[in-house]
């Protein structure tokens, strides 16, 4: 007697993620944010190339054109593409849009989306390749 | 669980997700992929790029591009330790995730300003 009481903890397996796909497929999602940040960072340092002058940022771009970094980059497109769909998919979960008295169908809500990231996308990438 | 900052780190982590999800693929595509290959011949010529990202709108974009996602990695990542079983989530495992995030943050600030 007289010593606390603590909640009790049921064991559970570093592993439990590995049990069953629904499990897996969840911490896949969490850890795109890893790759994410991981692109991030490497275009970070492109940035930081750029500030020191030409010869240290074409050093970073022919490095960058290995096929070790290339393969990188596309696991990294993988990730961000997966958080891209994943995400989406749950935004009629996470925002109800109303339109007068109905709300709009949350199939609509999530093309809407997909269609304002394709349009995002060629934005950028038109001032990438074409502004003066 | 519940403290009572969480709020503020859940919303860091939700607008990070959005900024990721609309904008990251085709970053990682242009900069990473087409760009470094020669593809966009021109486009990533040294001068052309300094003069892209030096513009102030340019410099304002980039930050939010850079930062949020990094508090959106810190809030997922501090959650996915917690679920393989790292004891602490609450504080050690949380300052370190969120404390990294901050310093990106900042190290980005910088690298902007030297443009």
């Amino acid at each position: 007697m007289g010593e606390a009481m603590s909640p009790y903890h049921r064991p559970m397996a570093t592993t439990w993620w590995l049990t069953n796909r629904a499990y897996f497929l969840f911490m896949v999602r969490e850890l795109t944010s890893v790759f994410i940040a991981a692109y991030l960072i490497l275009f970070l340092l492109m940035l930081y190339k750029l500030a020191m002058g030409r010869e240290a940022y074409e050093a970073y771009l022919h490095f960058l054109a290995s096929p070790g970094m290339v393969v990188v980059h596309v696991v990294m497109l993988a990730a961000a593409l997966f958080h891209t769909v994943t995400w989406f998919n749950l935004t009629p979960m996470a925002m109800r849009v109303r339109f007068g008295e109905r709300s709009v169908p949350p199939l609509i809500v999530v093309g809407g989306t997909y269609a304002a990231w394709i349009a995002a996308s060629i934005a950028m990438t038109s001032i990438v390749l074409w502004w003066k | 669980m519940a403290r009572s900052n969480d709020p503020f780190w859940w919303a860091l982590f939700a607008v990070g997700g959005v900024v990721a999800a609309f904008l990251v693929p085709v970053h990682i595509v242009l900069t990473g992929i087409a760009g470094p290959a020669g593809w966009l011949r021109g486009s990533f010529e040294y001068h052309r790029v300094l003069a892209l990202v030096s513009h102030p709108i340019s410099r304002l974009y980039l930050f939010v591009l850079i930062s949020l996602p990094l508090f959106h990695w810190a809030h997922r990542f501090r959650f996915s330790l917690v679920d393989l079983g790292v004891k602490g989530g609450r504080g050690l495992v949380a300052v370190a995730c969120y404390g990294s995030a901050i310093v990106g943050t900042i190290l980005t600030a910088v690298v902007l300003m030297k443009l």
